[in-house]
């Protein structure tokens, strides 16, 4: 259909076929009164749809979905509240830069502000939360706007848009002409500068440092210049610093990969960031979470910032080189003046700040008959042999999992790092294993975030899904109860959780499930759950107060974090 | 410090309000803001005056960039520019006083456009420091103001510059930016053009 000539066509059509021209073969969404003429089309065109329990998870799925694959991804809901429902996740891609489009019905043009059944204004609602959005009121101008939007989502710094589409415009017809309906403008944002003598000079640095350290960032990721940085690190021998959502972004197993930074990110870690004296910022914004207190952070290094958007350059750091542009690009622009270095004596430096610190890391320690979260992680990565893609909730499951959990690849971490989305895992994978259906898909949720959306189980079951779901089961909200110790005098106010039987719930949507509560237990089970055809659902019942470390406490630098305890953190409890 | 922003965007619903949600999202307080036509179709020309940290100005112009709506945007604060405000009093007046306030209408170059019983309106037009000094003399004689409209600053760079960047963009076809005012439109007196050039201290740059 999109090839041909101009075809006569009501608006819901119009809305599909631009989907199906736009490559778009799933989307995510919920029917409702105002977006009605668009399911009422839905049959004529090769895209599958995804009946989600709650417009929420279906931004997480399209979102999920997108951070698999690279691609937009697609979510749709009436007006009124399966509108309002979509705010959460539309923040939650917002924060980390995901390219999505999310359609929502409207109530009829001719109604339009006067608050007519299920209307609301979700425009104005979405209007800080997305990159841009449309109200779209005439049938003829949702191709062009759908077109747009995709243009909009995926170019320069990914982000979400909405569309809003009102019920008379699905439902009038107009002329559907695909190529004519593409994007008009290809303004590229003019503060883009990677200037010449920029170039220069950040080589110059690089090549006269003498500490330098890369900050691997989600950027490396949307911009594909994992083969840029690595080139990069070894030949001028920088070690390489990961950010929550950078993960994946440069092996895991790579010599030259030091892990996590930031909050919970290993001392070592935080510790070379302190006494480096070049950062180079591979896009990466210099978050809260990862830089401490603004004014002791990285005192020593000089900073150059390789970003995307110009807003973020000196946003939170200042920073001596800004060059501003697509990161692979401006990558291969630096490489040709980066010679061989070797790493002089600064990456044994950083082997002796790492200390003891293996020696206190819980997966080290002998077997005391506890089940620790960091266990169950760790043997997780093993029997995946760290090839699943995974998404996590937020919380200490989540600082867990991106400490044992070693990725390897770009998108095979899935997590809300910006926003912090309690909620997210479930919904986030079954995106994900739409996206890459080939793959091991696992969905890893603390038993606080799990339900907030574990409604999607029915979701899994009936779009017969294979994805395997890991509870980090403590009867805590783990990291609120984390904070309170450390910061109220252990007041545990409202952060015990009551759950169901997870196993007994999972069995009630037909999910296999299991429970396990030694670590003796725990590669068996992940082992079943592997090897089972379909759903599999295994609680964990894990050690209720134990804490996530290394941890910088709000307020403290980077190299001012609290460690391991040594010995058994139940011991000295 | 204060920033001033020219903003060239597309004229369509809801424009204004990214704009200003931009700014109150950083927590800056608008200052003035004046929108109105340009010299392209469908674009309009905003002129944006905030208080804010002298480093915020990248910022403010970096995330101004960002909304699709937003086709140019100069921080026209760092070159030599024209400024102008226009203002519209409505003072009262008794028969004794409406004559020393057409005296100081006069000396300040301002109009009077409408004379009622009990009240006058007074049209002013320059930079906010003329209209500031009119509002303190008026108070001065306990001539009592009922209503001030002020429009806000709109500023425009002097020499070639804007145009020349426009046509290096791309996005203007140099017919659509008229060569001179139209014949019925009277070119500014000798008067005027001392003051536009004295008026902000700053030295004219020849294009």
């Amino acid at each position: 259909m999109t090839n041909q000539e101009k075809t006569r066509l009501t608006g819901a059509e119009i809305l599909w076929a631009t989907l199906e021209g736009e490559g778009v073969r799933e989307v995510f969404g919920y029917p409702g009164g105002a977006i009605l003429p668009a399911y009422d089309a839905l049959r004529k065109f090769p895209i599958r749809h995804i009946l989600v329990r709650h417009e929420q998870s279906a931004v997480h799925m399209a979102d999920g979905y997108a951070r698999a694959s690279g691609r937009v991804g697609v979510a749709i809901a009436t007006s009124g509240p399966g509108a309002t429902n979509m705010v959460t996740g539309i923040a939650t891609a917002m924060l980390d830069s995901i390219p999505l489009v999310c359609i929502t019905g409207q109530v009829g043009s001719k109604v339009l502000g006067t608050d007519a059944f299920q209307e609301v204004d979700i425009t104005g609602i979405t209007l800080p939360v997305t990159k841009h959005n449309y109200v779209v009121t005439r049938a003829e101008d949702i191709a062009a706007v759908l077109r747009d939007a995709f243009r909009v989502a995926s170019s320069g710094r990914p982000g979400p848009v909405l569309v809003d589409i009102t019920k008379d415009a699905q439902q009038a017809t107009a002329d559907f002409d695909f190529a004519a309906a593409a994007p008009q403008k290809t303004r590229s944002h003019p503060m883009l500068s990677v200037l010449e003598p920029s170039i220069a000079e950040a080589a110059e640095l690089i090549m006269a440092a003498r500490r330098p350290l890369i900050l691997a960032g989600h950027g490396i990721i949307h911009s594909g210049a994992t083969r840029q940085v690595l080139a990069l690190a070894e030949r001028a021998q920088i070690p390489v610093a990961c950010t929550l959502l950078g993960l994946g972004s440069f092996p895991a197993s790579h010599k030259l990969n030091l892990g996590m930074m930031g909050m919970h990110g290993e001392s070592w870690v935080n510790h070379s960031i302190q006494e480096a004296d070049l950062l180079i910022a591979c896009g990466m914004r210099f978050d809260d979470r990862v830089t401490g207190t603004l004014s002791t952070y990285a005192q020593k290094a000089k900073k150059i910032h390789i970003d995307i958007d110009p807003s973020e350059i000196n946003k939170n750091v200042p920073v001596q080189v800004s060059l501003i542009g697509d990161l692979a690009t401006v990558l291969d622009q630096l490489l040709p003046r980066i010679g061989s270095r070797n790493g002089g004596g600064w990456l044994e430096a950083i082997d002796q700040m790492k200390g003891d610190a293996a020696v206190l890391d819980i997966k080290n320690l002998p077997d005391s008959g506890h089940l620790y979260a960091a266990h169950v992680i760790h043997d997780l990565w093993h029997a995946t042999s760290g090839n699943a893609v995974i998404a996590t909730d937020v919380g200490q499951h989540q600082m867990w999992e991106a400490q044992y959990y070693k990725h390897e690849d770009p998108r095979s971490l899935i997590t809300s790092g910006g926003l912090g989305t309690m909620g997210f895992a479930l919904p986030a994978a079954i995106g994900a294993k739409l996206a890459c259906p080939n793959k091991e898909v696992w969905a890893i949720a603390g038993d606080g975030g799990f339900q907030m959306t574990s409604p999607e189980l029915a979701t899994i079951v009936q779009e017969k899904l294979d994805i395997n779901i890991a509870i980090i089961n403590n009867g805590y909200l783990g990291m609120i109860r984390q904070w309170q110790e450390t910061f109220y005098e252990k007041n545990y106010e409202c952060s015990p959780i009551f759950s169901p039987d997870f196993v007994k719930l999972a069995e009630a949507f037909g999910i296999r499930a299991a429970t396990v509560r030694t670590r003796a237990e725990v590669m068996s089970t992940v082992e079943a759950a592997r090897s089972h055809k379909g759903p599999f659902l295994i609680n964990f019942m894990v050690e209720q107060e134990d804490t996530v470390y290394p941890m910088i406490v709000p307020g403290a630098a980077l190299h001012e974090m609290i460690r391991r305890p040594s010995g058994n953190p139940l011991v000295e409890r | 410090m204060q920033h001033t922003f020219v903003a060239y965007v597309e004229d369509k619903p809801g424009v204004l309000t990214r704009v200003a949600s931009l700014f109150r999202r950083l927590n800056i307080n608008i200052s003035s803001v004046t929108v109105g036509g340009s010299e392209r179709p469908n674009i309009s020309r905003m002129t944006l005056v905030a208080d804010a940290p002298p480093a915020a100005g990248h910022r403010i112009m970096a995330s101004l960039y960002k909304l699709e709506n937003v086709v140019q945007v100069d921080d026209v604060g760092r070159f030599s520019s024209v400024s102008r405000e226009l203002a519209l009093i409505k003072v009262a007046t008794t028969p004794q006083t409406r004559s020393h306030i057409f005296e100081l209408v006069n000396v300040f170059r301002g109009k009077v456009v409408d004379l009622a019983p009990g009240s006058l309106m007074i049209e002013i037009t320059g930079s906010e420091s003329k209209i500031e000094g009119l509002l303190q003399v008026l108070n001065e004689n306990q001539d009592r103001v009922l209503e001030i409209s002020r429009t806000g600053r709109m500023v425009m760079r002097r020499g070639h510059h804007t145009s020349r960047v426009l046509e290096a963009l791309g996005d203007v076809e140099p017919q659509n930016i008229p060569a001179g005012p139209p014949a019925s439109e009277p070119l500014p007196e000798a008067e005027e053009f001392d003051e536009f050039h004295n008026d902000s201290g700053l030295p004219h740059q020849k294009p």
